[in-house]
């Protein structure tokens, strides 16, 4: 077994590397609508093609495919090697996005080159996750895989914690003027670097995995695990079953708690772009501790019970939660007392009429209309009294419990659904499809369902609650809550 | 409850077809209607439809082996 001292630097090594992965992986998520004007301008199909396929094939298609090349590569020469590789390769990519010349300097390859070099971060994003997770899970003892893992588990929600600070950090640093028209959005990308070099160093100092050289060392390693993983009945119905009765409900409730209430606030709310943000990040903060707790309490209690409940809870309470998040910032129902209109460039050719409403909550609405060339194009930014945006943050922090119950045990859980020899493939394809696909549809699904006739802003609810519920009943009946009490 | 599983399992080999056809049938109307965006775009459609008809055949698969009685005995097997 692992010393006490041992464990922590195996945690923190896996971690850290983890978390910068993540980090990579969002900024670009933020940062898209610069990203868009950069590279993707609008107008030209090619580009519209180029920018879907950035956005959909990265998440969905690529991060399962990293899921099997690097499992596989996991499985046959070691964890170590495989999830460095796979930090190289995401560092790399964001590392050179930031380097890219917009369209407007290189044309054509730009939009190319980005749409490339996100392919490979949702490459590299598929292979960490399971070998940091199974890296984790072999060095602890298997009494306390849970809590263990749980560190893990908290750098996805770190990543977009960091992701988000470090944005808006650069973009108050150097001006949003700066940030979203030179060249401040680069450097969050440039700043990946030193990040991974750092990360690097740490990693590199690390050992293999005992469990894998136990079995390398008797020569038991498998010589093709896509097949042992996929190929036998045997292994292959508990990918299935971790699929459908874990991970594709943890993915939803994920992405519902974090991306989706983000993508809520900012667009359906109009809240204004910062104080948004800050809910999501002060929220973040008070919830991920919660990680540690429900991984340490299933190693007590079980994982099943835990994910099933932040699945339930995700369920029942998902629809009420947005309800009230929209209610705090529907100003059509507060008592408007004050209202400044400001009119700006009259002389020329666009005008700007800024209307500031003031409602006696303490709330106040920025209705900015702007007409250049005949057409008017409208924004509303709502900014929340001190006591509305607590309430908001508090429900936020609800939902995010919900990931840490769903989320917190599942590394754990998959860990020790399968053998050592397969493990890194097996599990880190449920976990993509899971969380990339079912998670990552989330908000192209839930637009879809808003698109429908007869529906509102919260229809698009029912996609998530639905795979929850779906999972929920599969997990329920199908998985068990074995205990492992005994170290081994 | 074994029994419950088994029969159950019919119904996780009907959900996966019939969820896929519907997508199906929603990425036709969407494509041809007046929905705008990515909604309309017939590219994330064909991306999304690629990567979930496996995922439909895979449901399908876990009812057949759910059918079967694979999973009566999870216990001894899984977490």
């Amino acid at each position: 077994m692992q010393s006490v001292k041992g464990i922590w630097k195996v945690i923190t090594a896996s971690s850290v590397g983890t978390l910068i992965e993540w980090y990579d992986f969002y900024i670009f998520g933020s940062l898209s609508t610069i990203i868009a004007q950069k590279f993707f301008p609008s107008g030209n199909p090619t580009t519209a093609l180029l920018s879907t396929l950035a956005t959909f094939a990265a998440g969905f298609i690529v991060r399962p495919f990293g899921a099997v090349f690097f499992g596989r590569l996991g499985d046959l020469i070691g964890r170590k090697y495989t999830f460095l590789l796979t930090l190289v390769l995401m560092g790399g990519a964001t590392f050179l996005i930031g380097c890219v010349p917009s369209y407007a300097t290189i044309g054509g390859w730009a939009p190319f080159l980005v749409l490339m070099l996100r392919l490979l971060q949702g490459l590299a994003l598929g292979g960490e996750y399971g070998g940091a997770a199974t890296y984790v899970a072999e060095h602890a003892p298997a009494n306390r895989r849970g809590f263990y893992t749980s560190w893990i588990q908290t750098t996805a929600t770190l990543g977009l914690f960091l992701s988000l600070g470090i944005i808006l950090g650069i973009r108050r640093l150097v001006g949003v003027e700066e940030f979203t028209n030179g060249n401040g959005w680069r450097y969050p990308f440039l700043l990946s670097i030193v990040l991974v070099i750092v990360s690097i160093i740490i990693r590199l100092k690390m050992k293999e995995s005992p469990m894998f050289t136990k079995l390398k060392q008797g020569g038991k390693i498998s010589s093709n695990p896509l097949k042992e993983s996929f190929g036998h009945k045997e292994n292959f119905k508990m990918v299935l079953l971790a699929l459908f009765g874990a991970t594709m409900g943890q993915g939803v409730i994920w992405y519902t708690s974090q991306f989706y209430a983000q993508n809520f606030i900012l667009t359906k709310c109009n809240i204004e772009y910062e104080q948004g943000n800050s809910i999501i990040l002060i929220a973040i903060v008070l919830a991920t501790p919660f990680f540690i707790l429900f991984g340490h309490l299933s190693d007590k209690i079980g994982r099943k019970n835990i994910m099933l409940a932040g699945m339930l809870l995700g369920v029942l309470l998902y629809r009420p939660i947005f309800s009230e998040i929209y209610s705090i910032s529907d100003t059509s129902k507060k008592t408007f007392i004050a209202e400044q209109k400001i009119v700006t460039d009259a002389a020329s050719q666009s005008n700007t009429l800024v209307v500031i409403k003031s409602f006696d909550n303490g709330s106040t609405e920025k209705i900015t209309t702007k007409i250049a060339d005949g057409k008017a194009t409208e924004k509303k930014e709502v900014t929340l009294s001190e006591k509305s945006k607590w309430n908001m943050i508090l429900l936020v922090f609800i939902m995010v419990l919900f990931v840490t119950m769903a989320y917190g045990p599942i590394a754990a859980f998959l860990v020790e659904l399968f053998p050592t020899r397969i493990r890194y493939t097996s599990m880190s394809l449920p976990y993509h499809i899971g969380n990339g696909v079912f998670g990552g549809l989330v908000p192209f699904i839930a637009t879809l369902i808003t698109t429908l006739p007869g529906t509102n802003v919260l229809s698009g609810l029912w996609y998530p609650i639905g795979v929850a519920l779906l999972c929920f009943i599969i997990g329920s009946l199908y998985l068990s809550n074995k205990i492992n009490l005994k170290h081994g | 409850m074994d029994k419950l599983k088994r029969y159950l399992g019919i119904i996780w080999m009907l959900i996966g077809p019939v969820l896929f056809i519907m997508l199906v049938i929603s990425a036709v109307n969407n494509i041809n209607g007046h929905a705008k965006g990515d909604v309309s775009n017939p590219i994330p459609w064909l991306i999304i439809l690629a990567i979930f008809l496996p995922i439909a055949i895979g449901l399908a698969i876990f009812g057949w082996y759910a059918l079967k009685g694979n999973y009566d005995k999870t216990d001894k097997q899984s977490c």
